[in-house]
């Protein structure tokens, strides 16, 4: 069986820059700083927007689903007993490029595969929702195939 | 090709110097280091009262145990020298950019012969624990739970258990099995070339034969990358003397010329936000390397190219041109291309791989043994004379083309 993760999850220091992101799961939703002025999702949280040099930033929920990108099973213990785990990388379905680091979860490693639709579900550790994501469980009678990327409003941000 | 000449030309490596190289040596850094420069110093037909600029990366203090090496006024202090200029740290073109910085200096008439050194005793460091992942050796304060809490750039990464450059070039690497088609017997080809070099390196720190059937059995670190993948952390110190080019008729060895540098980073400085996850800087680097030059990949006669971890070698190998883009997989496959008889020899001395992590100087310092023509039993055939060297992986990255 292969864990959700490490057995001893190293957490962020939460200060006012990133408070909003790792504590957004706390409604189930996730979070990125976004431009009011062009909608272009910036992460990790920045002063400006890089693509309009805007200041009008604010946390906007998105869709949670996310395409796998790139995984890797861990094997190394770098704790002693720990199990294998799935370090991913997901780019969120709202903009090309925008990109987490995670943990694939609920699934086994011969399952996984890129470019894979996945969705966040938050584990809490402390005061702290880590962005975990699934394989997306899709509704009877799918629309689209599984690696197809969604999202009805895909930024333009670098 | 820009009209100035670039101001790198000015600049010569005048001389070299390696340290004892191995496995818990139980030295101090400042021992290797004083070692290794004054073998450099000499080497280049000088004295200490010569040198006057010093370099190194990335400085005291960074990293976790026995990775930083001593810093410049450590050195500086032991060999008592007086400087004109000096410089250390970790941002930059990776481990290169001390001797960039160093470059940059004797062009600008800063200094005329700068000593730089790059030292590292991880292996003492680590004892027989092994390799450790970053969050093992925090400093940080705990919080709630009394664990330490982290801020900046590893706050994305050590939440996840992405603890180690293996797990995030294991990202790289899965990207580029899915991408390319790479496979493991493939990339197996990059250890067991450096392996079979490495049997004519006495400093190396694995010299037995290993097969493929080895590599395919070793164990799992982080998919795709196995043990056989990562660099085997040692204990060593590299120096460099970088003169200026008025002193290449004095010179006691061939001097090696620096031809041109590779320094740009076009994407976002990150592990994982670069916009192309298969190269990140590699390919910005090695462009730019390339634009300030009027030799292309097909000049180059040997190559040395960074494998702290396996792929990072293939992803220089495309980046550089060396060979298409997607297909060095194929092009290191069987090992007859990359061989020391081969068209392109790689990593001569047995790279990171097998020779050690001496984390990029080693790669530098066998370059210019080789350029020399006084690498013995490992010498590349055809007095070769021009040479590329590659440091760095993910949002670090650094090359130069070095001449004879
Ligand atoms: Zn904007």
């Amino acid at each position: 069986m292969t864990a959700d993760g490490p057995p001893l999850r190293l957490l962020p220091r939460l200060d006012d820059t990133n408070r909003f992101f790792w504590t957004s799961g706390a409604d189930g939703r996730l979070r990125f700083l976004r431009c009011q002025e062009c909608l272009t999702y910036v992460h990790p949280p920045a002063p400006i927007c890089p693509s309009c040099l805007g200041s009008k930033l604010t946390p906007d929920a998105v869709s949670g689903r996310a395409t796998l990108h790139s995984y890797t099973v861990n094997h190394q213990q770098w704790i002693p007993g720990s199990q294998e785990y799935i370090i991913a990388l997901v780019e969120i379905d709202e903009q090309e490029g925008l990109r987490l680091t995670t943990n694939l979860t609920a699934c086994e490693p011969e399952e996984a595969a890129i470019g894979m639709a996945v969705e966040v579900v938050f584990a809490l550790h402390d005061d702290v929702y880590l962005p975990l994501f699934r394989p997306l469980r899709r509704p009877k009678a799918p629309q689209s195939a599984p690696d197809q990327r969604g999202g009805p409003q895909k930024g333009k941000g670098r | 090709m820009s009209l100035v000449e670039p101001l790198e030309r000015r600049a010569i490596i005048s001389g070299i110097g390696q340290s004892a190289v191995g496995r818990r040596l139980n030295r101090s850094d400042l021992d290797l280091t004083v070692e290794a420069c004054l073998e450099a110093i000499a080497d280049a037909g000088l004295t200490r009262d010569d040198i006057d600029g010093l370099a190194t990366y990335p400085g005291a203090g960074i990293g976790t145990g026995g990775f930083a090496g001593p810093g410049t006024p450590e050195v500086q202090d032991a060999l008592r020298l007086n400087l004109s200029w000096h410089d250390g740290g970790s941002e930059g073109p990776a481990q290169m950019r001390a001797l960039f910085a160093a470059c940059l200096a004797v062009g600008a008439g800063l200094a005329r012969h700068v000593l730089i050194y790059r030292t590292v005793t991880e292996s003492t460091a680590q004892g027989t624990g092994g390799r450790q992942g970053i969050g093992a050796s925090s400093e940080h304060e705990g919080e709630q739970s009394g664990l330490p809490r982290f801020s900046g750039f590893l706050q994305w990464y050590l939440p996840f258990g992405a603890v180690s450059a293996v797990n995030w070039i294991a990202l790289v690497a899965k990207r580029r099995f899915h991408e390319f088609g790479l496979s493991r017997e493939q990339l197996a080809y990059v250890a067991l070339n450096g392996r079979k070099n490495a049997a004519y390196n006495p400093k190396a720190i694995y010299r037995d034969t290993m097969t493929l059937e080895d590599y395919l059995s070793a164990r799992m670190i982080s998919t795709p990358l196995c043990l056989y993948d990562c660099d085997a952390p040692c204990d060593g110190s590299t120096a460099l003397v970088v003169s200026h080019v008025d002193y290449s008729p004095d010179t006691p060895q061939h001097p090696c010329h620096i031809h041109a540098i590779g320094t740009a980073i076009k994407g976002r400085p990150s592990w994982d936000q670069f916009d192309d996850m298969t190269t990140m800087a590699a390919r910005d680097a090695a462009k730019s390397m390339w634009q300030r030059s009027d030799l292309g990949p097909a000049d180059v006669q040997l190559a040395q190219l960074y494998d702290g971890f396996s792929v990072l070698a293939l992803v220089w190998l495309e980046a550089l041109g060396l060979c298409p883009v997607g297909e060095s997989g194929l092009f290191v496959e069987g090992g007859d291309r990359i061989a020391l008889d081969g068209a392109l020899p790689l990593n001569t001395a047995g790279g990171q791989l097998s020779a050690g992590r001496l984390h990029g100087f080693g790669l530098l310092h066998e370059a210019c043994v080789q350029l020399r023509h006084q690498a013995g039993e490992r010498q590349v055939p055809g007095e070769p004379e021009v040479a590329v060297v590659s440091n760095g992986g993910g949002p670090l990255a650094g090359s130069v083309l070095l001449t004879r």
